[in-house]
């Protein structure tokens, strides 16, 4: 979903910054950042939340603010967008391999918003990002941050953290 | 109150704003309390939702008034008798099978609410709508399973998990005969929801006779409300404009 209008370098400045929670991958690999736009030394930067109130965004808004004025633009303005609503399914292929190389399950395909009993939904089926093990069971559907749930491998015994198919 | 069609009004995303804004604050009051760390953590995320999406309703109430009011003036300079919430949310949290009873009819709510904005024809809130249904539909699939979990466990968390399905029930009708998009229509979808659960939970659905508060949405509030504000407002009043 990240569409590169104009201002490519500006873009891959804004790309490279790191997510604060989540420190193995960039707000590109994300899909947080949607696009830079720019206008002579002015750089306009669209995010996106990944949650409503994620405390993360405050942080993210001022990185992305400061490695633009870093890279030259003078006139630097970072505009968040709601619409349309951020998904995991935005998460880059090569995001989901480096959130699995640091031990963090990456989501599966977002789930469709629906008020059905919970036992009436398919389970998730979480591979171990360790062992690669699918005997895995969800611990607590919240996690240390907004967009994990915690989860055990029952293969090697280790709990791990899985990003929330969202 | 006006219809949903065009634009949505002050009144309208205020009420909206009050109900995420007072159910956070409660939520978050459970930070450090609950039985368990998960539970704990649960909580508290699921208050960092609705706070999330009290930010983005107020901040929009703010700019429809045009009077000069952002998010904080709107949540910590307004007394009891300004705030638009349902009764339901400001209802203090009880046991842990009445802060569940309350999140489970809750978020029923919120999820109907917010999905027929999504459709809606003021795109500002149909934006802030689409990230709030899914995370409410998260939060009411967490209620479910803890209503199902006590309601047919054992016979002392069945006995509570009954007594705060019947103790929080009359409060839901306000959400439908007071919604401020004229949601009556809501109710179905809602009951849809709600009553698979409590029937998996083994719980019994309490009757429509009885009664059935309301006037929240006028400013007619429980005194459960001053409590909370007087919590929430005071270092802002105290210190305004504080940051940290």
């Amino acid at each position: 979903m990240v569409s590169v209008t104009t201002g490519t370098d500006a873009y891959q400045v804004a790309a490279q910054v790191v997510d604060p929670e989540l420190r193995v991958v960039t707000i590109a690999d994300l899909g947080i950042l949607r696009a830079v736009d720019t206008d002579g030394d002015r750089a306009v930067a669209t995010i996106t939340p990944t949650y409503s109130g994620c405390p993360a965004m405050d942080v993210i808004r001022a990185e992305v603010a400061a490695a633009l004025r870093t890279a030259g633009w003078a006139e630097v303005e970072v505009v968040t967008q709601l619409h349309p609503a951020w998904s995991t399914d935005w998460i880059t292929d090569t995001g989901r391999r480096k959130l699995a190389a640091a031990g963090i399950a990456p989501p599966g395909p977002a789930r469709t918003v629906s008020l059905g009993l919970p036992a009436s939904r398919p389970p998730d089926q979480v591979a171990c990002p360790r062992c690669g093990s699918t005997a895995t069971d969800e611990l607590s559907r919240f996690g240390s941050t907004p967009c994990k749930a915690l989860w055990r491998c029952d293969g090697c015994g280790d709990p791990f953290e899985h990003v929330k198919s969202f | 109150m006006s219809t949903g069609n065009g634009a949505a009004s002050f009144a309208q995303v205020l009420a909206l704003g009050d109900d995420a804004l007072i159910a956070a604050q409660r939520l978050a009051q459970w930070t450090s309390r609950a039985h368990e760390m998960e539970e704990d953590v649960a909580l508290a995320n699921i208050a960092l939702d609705q706070l999330g999406a009290a930010r983005l309703l107020l901040s929009y109430a703010g700019e429809l008034e045009d009077a000069g009011r952002d998010e904080d003036a709107l949540a910590f300079l307004r007394d009891d008798r300004q705030f638009r919430n349902v009764l339901l949310m400001e209802l203090p949290n009880g046991d842990f099978a009445v802060t569940i009873a309350k999140l489970l009819f809750m978020s029923a709510y919120q999820v109907g609410r917010y999905q027929q904005l999504v459709g809606g024809q003021d795109e500002r809130l149909a934006a802030i709508a689409a990230k709030a249904v899914k995370e409410c539909a998260y939060h009411f699939d967490h209620a479910a399973l803890w209503t199902i979990r006590l309601g047919d466990g054992t016979d002392e968390s069945h006995r509570r998990m009954q007594h705060a399905v019947d103790e929080i029930w009359p409060y839901t009708y306000e959400l439908f005969t007071d919604d401020p998009f004229d949601g009556n229509d809501l109710r179905n979808g809602w009951l849809a929801a709600v009553e698979p659960v409590l029937d998996k939970a083994t719980l019994t659905r309490p009757d429509d006779g009885g009664w059935q508060p309301r006037g929240g949405r006028d400013g007619r509030h429980t005194e459960h409300l001053s409590y909370l504000l007087a919590e929430m407002q005071v270092l802002h009043r105290a210190h305004p404009g504080a940051q940290w």
